[in-house]
């Protein structure tokens, strides 16, 4: 790792990938340290569960504490301060801050204001950058990260984890397609990132074409909020659907995955067949981000700390 | 008729600034650039898809009492990259110099990402990284193409 912050994928070489998922593969058996001095700032701006607890968790798995902005009905955000007043003082507490905020480019600021690396854990519709070291770290286990063709359905332009996923899968050789309703196609900027990177791309607004040849299917929700009208969301939301039926089509050897929480997009009886991968994929996020965090606390990416 | 000669078709300035060669149709963009309607009371003229011999059609805008800032000449270079800024003083050109695309614009653009965070009222200034063909937002990584003249910050 070569970074003082984690805010983008497109940071992400294969190189730094393959230390940090290498070093997550050492904790997940068993590796212990002592970070007893750390504390991690966790500002979450945004309800969370899954990406904040597996931040505390992996944080108090080395050792150290987190200390915690609260919710912002609760915060000073709630008089009006700014962000960047906000960071500047919990980066006072703590030796490292990780942020989650509803607006794009959140981190990027935030990691302007301060000496602490700084973490994006979501901005917006921006990026999730290790929400996909732990995809990576799962289709690694399950598939292997080259040669393989990865499928990603759902919605793709308001989806952040989407836009980091596709934009790491650059770094290794995959075949990338993307399946969503004309209306929630990528976004212009990942797609510019995408071919700026030649990568193997497709997109498809059906999944019946291209299923059996998928290694991987990483599913999102598709967000009802996003439509300004309800009877198109429910119309395309029924095509996004999977059940196990649907999976008759696939290879025997086809890994489902979803970032989480599903709403009906993945339904139940997919959860007894041997694609679903998503419960793993959750619980691999914090091996990661221990790994993540050991390594940007070491300042083992030669940035001075 | 040659480039000289067309530019000689607007009057003469005493002191300030001729911008030569943007592409045809550009000049009004070029002057809300500048910021320039007229209410100022600036001495401006405007010839427009006038015949050149480098681009074929040309603009040329020609502004009495004013030296661009270095800021101005960066982002006229966004739409009008083959621009020319002659600095004239006392009738004569006394600085001639083509534009030049920076890597960076910033303070100029507005991010039209309402949700980007650079237009959430925090202390910085937009920032643009310059691409061969668009510029991308420092913050939110918007990608702007068209109309560029449309997103110049408004105080």
């Amino acid at each position: 790792m070569r970074h003082d912050h984690l805010i983008s994928a497109r940071q992400l070489s294969r190189g730094d990938v393959e230390t940090v998922l290498d070093r997550a593969a050492e904790f997940d058996a068993g590796e212990r340290v002592a970070r007893d001095d750390d504390l991690l700032g966790l500002c979450f701006f945004e309800p969370s569960t899954r990406t904040k607890m597996s931040f505390d968790t992996a944080m108090k798995r080395l050792g150290g504490d987190t200390v915690d902005m609260g919710t912002v009905e609760s915060s000073s955000v709630k008089k009006g301060e700014s962000l960047a007043d906000t960071v500047r003082v919990v980066a006072g507490y703590a030796d490292a801050l990780v942020l989650r905020h509803p607006s794009e480019g959140a981190a990027k600021l935030a990691s302007e204001f301060v000496d602490v690396p700084v973490i994006n854990a979501g901005d917006g519709a921006g990026q999730h950058p290790t929400q996909t070291l732990l995809d990576l770290y799962t289709i690694r286990e399950n598939a292997g990260l080259d040669d393989i063709t990865v499928g990603i359905m759902g919605d793709l332009k308001y989806g952040r984890t989407v836009h980091s996923l596709a934009e790491a899968l650059t770094e290794f050789d995959v075949r990338q397609h993307f399946i969503s309703p004309e209306s929630l196609r990528l976004p212009r900027n990942v797609r510019y990132d995408l071919h700026e990177a030649g990568a193997d791309v497709r997109e498809h607004t059906d999944l019946a074409g291209i299923l059996p040849e998928l290694d991987v299917l990483y599913v999102t929700r598709i967000q009802r909020e996003r439509f300004p009208d309800e009877n198109e969301y429910r119309e395309v939301a029924g095509e996004y659907r999977i059940d196990a039926d649907t999976l008759d089509a696939a290879r025997e050897d086809l890994t489902v995955m979803h970032p989480l929480p599903r709403v009906d997009e993945i339904a139940p009886d997919v959860d007894e067949t041997d694609h679903a991968t998503y419960f793993e994929q959750a619980h691999n996020g914090v091996p990661v981000r221990m790994a993540l965090l050991d390594l940007m606390l070491s300042g083992d990416g030669g940035d001075g700390r | 008729m040659t480039d000289a000669d067309q530019e000689l078709r607007v009057s003469k300035i005493v002191n300030g600034t001729v911008i030569d060669h943007i592409a045809a149709g550009q000049a009004l963009n070029v002057l809300a650039i500048l910021d320039i309607d007229g209410s100022g009371g600036e001495e401006v003229s405007v010839g427009m898809n006038v015949p050149s011999d480098r681009l074929g059609r040309k603009d040329i805008v020609k502004v009495e009492g004013r030296e661009l800032s270095p800021a101005e000449v960066d982002v006229l270079s966004l739409i009008a990259p083959a621009a020319t800024i002659n600095i004239v003083r006392d009738y004569d050109v006394v600085e001639k110099s083509r534009v030049t695309r920076p890597e960076v614009v910033t303070g100029i653009l507005s991010c039209p990402n309402t949700n980007c965070i650079s237009t959430a009222g925090e202390p910085v200034e937009s920032r643009f990284e310059v691409l061969d063909d668009a510029v991308r937002c420092g913050y939110c990584d918007e990608l702007l193409r068209e109309d560029l003249a449309a997103h110049i910050a408004t105080d």
